[in-house]
């Protein structure tokens, strides 16, 4: 086709074929949204937030429980109500999503700088290495993910002496996470490597005696991160539901830096008692989060599979 | 097919096993467990109640908290002890005879170094058999209150403790595991089947009780299973999965009371709740300050002032609890209209008073808090966190479960802690002898208070109720002065219970299934 004039360079980004398939995508537009708006106001919670819940010179008890601010009773401060011991409910989600989504993030980071390289190595050196690496993979697969969680999270907070359980128990669950996380990553790199690595550029590199290292770093990894960015965003929105999972169940977040799952677990006390806003709209905000994240990770496999366009 | 003949043959298997669990069985729960069987180990409310229904002391309080002769008959005071008739033809669950011999063993390991009930038991110098079915329980000169001070010292058999080798209570505090802790062998209404710490505790009627037929109760079995998560153990009461809930959670109540089938009773409970401070130390433990601030009265004062006590009952406890300035509730002799009343809210006042001790931005300290023992305990120590921070203090919270959290103050090991404190004998002088003397087995606060600590021995001999009343006063004033404490509020009971079980609420928090009777 014939162009009458260069392409501007906002034509040519559109012309792309991930930005035109997002585009013409209207959930994949959708969720991106929502999770942009997500991350964007959890990261600036400490300014849109309208109270600082873990200063606890700023909670009154005597707002305590009081409903979101449309239901009679409701104070207009209070958007959406305040917790049991007075805190608004708006300001912990916006906090509570901040750790969430950190902790996810950090989760995912650490599954895949661990899984890659584990599975580049498995996939170029072969041999033992591989089978060694992907037996053990293939294990830890048959173990549900979550209580390899609630494992290596009992660990970990046994090992550490009381006063610094609550400090460590963010980096705790992170690990805990993110070591159950790894063996997604290896099996699809592993599989990407193999690929690459009778491709004539590999060997092009291994005649000139680059070593090892250096092909599978500067040449082989480059050409696999496709495959891993989708999972890796799919990743997400499970490690996020994983703390949120923990959290729920006692072993995460403590309740003094509030998580959105441990929210759900502290609201979850009052339900009986009508309170049903304090475990409510943390549930919500989960919701949401997750969902969103998981229509991006859906948009972007199929966006980025060759296969599927 | 082989599947539907499976199923059927389980059917049929049910139905057989139906009518034979005709017999009564009570299924109920509370937050915690009893945290040993060994009666004189652990003097904490929900071990002595479970212990209660398998044990029984010499005297004993009904539900309505009289007292009530148990394996004596009648008692008799002198000017050097009491004479306790005990009760022919008990026998012990394992057959063994109840006499004499066990009941002086049984105060021999009660005041044992290891026993949590020595305070209670050293009123009793020694004992004195008269015959095999009469003791005479010695005192330190005339003691007008000994059968006050006998009801939770349970009686043991003396062959049983030697034949396993348990002579010696248990020493909880050093997590020592001996026979007694999982078994029992009393003389009570029911009998240990089974126990799982912390899981389930299976108790069946002792049929050649002494008391068989003279008591309402027709339970034949108690399953008693804690549930920590309180949404569970309301859930549990709703769905009939248990019968009687000892602790549901306050925001409940209504639930309870709105479904159909419960109900909820309620009762001014003989406790109360209170923060200890330690000024013992030279140096706190968990603080960023050097020195120990509350060693200074100002900053104790402050402390008092900065809880909004009434906040609490509020939006806590749901209005259920009494705000109060004592560490002891009404219905103990010493509580008066006059010593009763809370130190009020001031934090103004309390940030001034922190600034002349010479704290103008505070310091910081740790809490340690149950989180399975109290009415929303930990919602309690939450709460004084916020109201501390507002003066200043930064309190860092540790609420863990109380088999933790009790060794820590036992061990004198903590700077800030959360108590609750019941009063079996319905006198102060439980209250000095435990948490206000010097020496007290539960005082860590390190308050030692000359006077206090001898009044705690002369109202043990004193037998002109009216100047042992005085003495009594005299050092709840001090006390009051001198402010060891934070107290919080005294607790108000409140007990969920399925109408298919009549039982009455007893203010001492204690389940007395003698008296529960199942229609």
């Amino acid at each position: 086709m014939q162009q009458d004039r260069p392409m501007t360079r906002w034509e040519r980004f559109k012309d792309n074929d991930i930005v035109w398939s997002f585009l013409h995508s209207p959930g994949a537009i959708v969720a991106a949204t929502i999770t942009l708006i997500a991350i964007l106001a959890c990261v600036f919670a400490p300014l849109i937030a309208p109270f600082d819940p873990f200063d606890p010179a700023q909670i009154s008890l005597w707002d305590g429980k009081l409903p979101p601010a449309w239901i009679d009773g409701g104070q207009p401060q209070y958007l959406l109500g305040t917790d049991n011991q007075g805190r608004d409910m708006l300001s912990t989600i916006l906090y509570g999503g901040r750790l969430s989504i950190l902790v996810g993030l950090a989760a995912v980071c650490l599954g895949m700088v661990l899984g890659v390289t584990l599975g580049v190595i498995s996939g170029y050196v072969g041999g033992v290495t591989d089978a060694v690496i992907m037996r053990i993979a293939d294990v830890q697969l048959t173990i549900p993910g979550i209580l390899l969680a609630i494992l290596i999270n009992g660990i970990g907070r046994a090992a550490l002496p009381l006063e610094l359980r609550e400090e460590f128990a963010i980096y705790v669950v992170i690990i805990a996470i993110g070591l159950t996380d790894w063996p997604q990553f290896a099996r699809v790199t592993r599989g990407a490597t193999m690929v690459e690595a009778n491709k004539e550029y590999v060997q092009a590199a291994r005649i000139i005696g680059l070593p090892g290292w250096m092909i599978m770093l500067r040449h082989i990894l480059p050409n696999t991160l496709r495959p891993v960015l989708v999972i890796a965003t799919i990743g997400l929105a499970l490690a996020i539901i994983a703390e949120a999972t923990l959290s729920f169940l006692g072993q995460g977040i403590p309740p003094t830096t509030p998580s959105l799952g441990t929210l759900i677990r502290v609201g979850n006390e009052y339900l009986f008692s009508g309170l049903w806003w304090i475990t409510f709209f943390p549930a919500i905000a989960l919701v949401v989060l997750v969902f969103a994240v998981n229509l991006l990770g859906d948009w972007m496999r199929d966006a980025l599979n060759p296969k599927l366009r | 097919m082989q599947f539907k003949k499976m199923i059927a043959v389980s059917i049929a298997a049910l139905m057989v096993t139906g009518p034979a669990t005709a017999e009564n069985v009570l299924r109920w729960t509370s937050q915690g467990d009893a945290l040993t069987m060994d009666p004189h180990s652990q003097n904490e409310g929900p071990t002595i109640a479970m212990n209660g229904q398998i044990y029984e002391s010499l005297v004993t309080r009904d539900a309505d908290l009289v007292l009530q002769p148990e394996l004596a008959e009648s008692w008799e005071a002198g000017p050097d002890g009491w004479t306790f008739k005990l009760r022919q033809g008990v026998k012990f669950h394992d057959g063994s005879d109840f006499t004499a011999e066990d009941v002086v063993f049984s105060f021999e390991r009660a005041n044992h170094e290891a026993s949590d009930y020595k305070e209670q038991a050293k009123n009793v110098t020694s004992v004195e058999v008269i015959d095999d079915h009469t003791v005479k329980l010695m005192t330190d000169g005339p003691n007008p209150i000994l059968p006050n001070q006998l009801t939770s010292i349970y009686m043991m058999d003396k062959g049983w403790a030697e034949a396993n080798n348990v002579t010696a209570p248990q020493d909880f505090k050093a997590k020592e595991e001996t026979f007694a802790v999982r078994n029992a062998n009393g003389t009570g209404p029911f009998t240990l089947v089974s126990r799982a710490p912390d899981e389930m505790t299976v108790l069946a009627r002792n049929p050649n009780w002494w008391g068989e037929g003279k008591f309402p109760g027709n339970i034949d079995k108690i399953e008693y299973r804690p549930i920590t998560n309180a949404a569970t153990r309301v859930a549990a009461l709703l769905s009939g999965e248990v019968d009687f809930v000892l602790d549901p959670p306050l925001q409940d109540l209504k639930r309870i009371e709105g479904a159909d089938g419960l109900s909820v009773k309620t009762v001014a409970q003989i406790r109360s709740i209170f923060f200890g401070m330690d000024q013992g130390v030279d140096k706190l433990r968990t603080s960023d300050v050097d020195g120990n601030p509350f060693k200074d009265t100002r900053v104790r004062e402050a402390f008092n002032l900065a809880i909004d006590k009434d906040a609490i009952q509020r939006v806590v406890m749901e209005g259920l609890s009494f705000p109060t300035g004592m560490i002891t509730p009404p219905g103990v002799l010493g509580n008066t209209p006059e010593n009763d009343p809370s130190y009020g809210f001031d934090p103004a006042k309390a940030k001034a008073l922190l600034a002349e001790a010479g704290y103008p931005d505070g310091f910081s300290i740790r809490l340690d808090c149950p989180n399975n023992r109290y009415n929303n305990d930990e919602k309690i120590c939450q709460a004084a966190v916020a109201m501390l921070a507002k003066i200043g203090v930064k309190v860092n919270l540790d609420a863990i479960p109380k088999a933790q959290h009790f060794p820590k103050i036992q061990n004198r090991e903590s700077d800030f802690y959360m108590l609750g404190w019941g009063v079996p004998t319905l006198d102060s002088h439980y209250v000095f002898s435990y948490l206000l003397d010097g020496e007290g087995s539960w005082n860590a606060t390190g308050y030692n208070n000359p006077r206090v600590n001898e009044i705690t021995k002369a109202i043990t001999t004193e037998i002109d109720i009216e100047k042992r009343t005085a003495m009594i006063d005299e050092a709840w004033e001090q006390v009051k002065a001198d402010m060891p404490y934070v107290p919080i509020h005294h607790q108000v009971l409140a007990w969920g219970i399925a109408d298919n079980v009549d039982i009455q609420i007893a203010a001492d928090d204690a389940f007395r299934p003698r008296f529960a009777v199942m229609k």
